[in-house]
């Protein structure tokens, strides 16, 4: 795989990156590095920011199975005792980006005490461009600032036009794109017009401030056939590369996901409506597999999650499985996970 | 083996189709309609459904080629070119018969012609299984069978059959199919020998080429 040959060489390994780290620190400390980032280390005050993730929605005469599941979610978030400070819903929130679908998703998702910020996936797109969904819910591309940390929300299933030559009606183009596993399928893409915003909108911050990227697909390659995948990713990392702590949280792959390449942490989430099984390669090392799912159960493998974010700008983030005990990863189980992996001799796999 | 045998006897009938047509269009005749129909054992029977055909047999104490020759009554001479085509018909499937070119199971490789046949056959069966399971059709919620399982994954169909606990029985692939279908597709269950699970069970089985027989796996 050319990516992964490419990124073989570029990437920072773990000891060097640890190395770097602590000169940093050693720096911030004699004041030479930012002034500014030091005068408010420590006193970021922790927050809780919960998700709700790809729902499929078809529109209600049709399937109350994908309701009740988000009925499910909602009650979740609204149980959450102190609340979250807002919710993130990541994508796929109707199944074929009908009108219909969108807004029966706008309703239910209404049910909600806390603030919601949207993202946007493949399956709310393909219909229309995105044209109902920006009616209801406003840019597919933002950023906003909460409690010192900077986040980010990116349209990342941008492909190349697959429609305009054979002359695709709009239901063809969204059951092309609906397919997961169509052998034609094309990648996703962020793209050159949103890196571009992307490194201008990240200009303005200062390395120190955590940054939280939400993006549909993962923001790296992991397994093409399936498009849990981003084409551009590398381009992507690169522009993230910059910030000392960057975790990204993606939708799409319907399963419990952990990767982190260098400073970047991956975190995948769950979806309401259906798990979906681990592809036959590319799975990142330092993910703990879920066992596959009962299909006798509905929620099995399902469910919804918070993200803890600590003081320091890391996450530690929840799976709330609903017919599951819940799965917790924290930053420093990731930091064991390395160690367990051989720290700083992990050998980059097919998910880089 | 029947049915092996019967993709043989298709194979074999396409090629002598070729043959009479070159025949016909030399001799400036109608066209009489004769018909390859297979080869078989000669002390076997011949099929009960081939009452009321006009048959020509050619035996050779081992192996009988039969076909069937429309437009000629028992009792009367045919006609010399009609006479021609049914023996010259019958004499190129005995000698093909006898140079093994047809009979992969006599110590001889499949010809092309074979091979294309079953690629075909078999590749239309999986296609249609193909179509089905990625086709709300099944059910009557929008939801297909591959949107859980992309590229047949967790289909596991080398495990069946198995106890499935929440069946109380012992399962086939076929029981899951349908289970499936019946539930988070809320359709109506296929019956167990119809076209259409025959196909499913045709991509399914088709995903997992390679992977050990493993019934009874949980």
């Amino acid at each position: 795989m050319n990516a992964g040959e490419k990124t073989k060489n570029t990437l920072i390994s773990r000891r060097d990156f640890l190395r770097v780290a602590a000169s940093t620190t050693a720096l911030g400390s004699l004041g030479v590095f930012n002034l500014d980032a030091a005068a408010h280390e420590g006193v970021r005050t922790p927050f809780t920011f919960a998700y709700v993730s790809d729902a499929h929605l078809y529109e209600r005469k049709l399937n109350k199975r994908f309701i009740r599941a988000v009925e499910k979610a909602v009650n979740d978030m609204n149980s959450l005792n102190p609340q979250p400070d807002f919710i993130l819903y990541g994508g796929d929130l109707a199944q074929l980006g009908q009108p219909g679908e969108l807004e029966l998703g706008k309703e239910l998702l209404g049910q909600l005490k806390a603030p919601v910020k949207m993202m946007v996936g493949e399956h709310d797109w393909y219909f229309d461009m995105g044209e109902k969904w920006r009616e209801l819910f406003g840019k597919d591309v933002y950023s906003f600032d909460h409690k010192r940390v900077h986040f980010v929300v990116l349209n990342s299933v941008i492909v190349e036009d697959y429609w305009t030559e054979p002359k695709m009606t709009p239901m063809e183009r969204m059951k092309f794109m609906a397919q997961l596993d169509n052998p034609k399928g094309k990648p996703f893409m962020v793209g050159k017009e949103q890196r571009e915003w992307l490194k201008e909108d990240l200009s303005k911050y200062d390395r120190s401030i955590p940054l939280v990227v939400f993006s549909h697909s993962p923001l790296y390659k992991y397994y093409r056939p399936w498009n849990f995948w981003t084409e551009d990713a590398e381009q992507v990392q690169d522009i993230l590369w910059k910030f000392d702590t960057a975790t990204v949280v993606h939708g799409h792959t319907h399963q419990l996901l952990l990767n982190q390449l260098g400073k970047i942490t991956f975190h995948g989430m769950l979806s309401t409506a259906w798990p979906w099984p681990y592809p036959p390669e590319g799975v990142p090392k330092l993910t703990i597999q879920m066992d596959r799912a009962d299909p006798f159960d509905q929620f099995d493998g399902c469910g919804d999650g918070t993200l803890d974010v600590m003081s320091n700008g890391q996450a530690n983030i929840t799976y709330n499985l609903w017919s599951r005990k819940p799965r917790y990863v924290t930053y420093d189980d990731i930091e064991r996970l390395w160690i367990t992996h051989g720290l700083g001799q992990l050998e980059p796999g097919p998910s880089y | 083996m029947k049915r092996n045998r019967l993709l043989l006897l298709m194979a074999a009938a396409m090629s002598f189709t070729l043959v009479l047509h070159s025949v016909s269009a030399d001799t400036d005749v109608t066209r009489p309609e004769v018909r390859y129909l297979g080869t078989m054992s000669c002390k076997e029977a011949l099929p009960s459904n081939l009452e009321g055909v006009r048959l020509f047999k050619l035996c050779d104490g081992e192996t009988k080629v039969i076909i069937a020759a429309d437009g000629t009554e028992p009792g009367r001479p045919m006609a010399r070119p009609i006479a021609q085509m049914v023996a010259s018909t019958l004499l190129t499937a005995y000698q093909d018969l006898k140079t093994s070119k047809l009979l992969a199971h006599k110590d001889v490789p499949h010809t092309p012609r074979e091979k294309e046949t079953f690629e075909s056959e078999l590749n239309k069966m999986i296609q249609n299984g193909y179509t089905l399971f990625h086709s709300p059709e099944l059910g009557t919620n929008g939801i297909s069978c591959d949107m859980c399982h992309p590229d047949g994954a967790n289909t596991h169909p080398e495990t069946y059959p198995k106890f499935q606990t929440q069946l109380k029985k012992a399962a086939l692939l076929r029981d899951m199919i349908n289970w499936c279908i019946e539930n988070p597709l809320e359709g109506t269950k296929l019956d167990d020998n119809s076209e259409k699970m025959r196909a499913l069970e045709a991509y399914i089985l088709s995903t997992r080429k390679g992977t050990p027989l493993e019934f009874g796996k949980h």
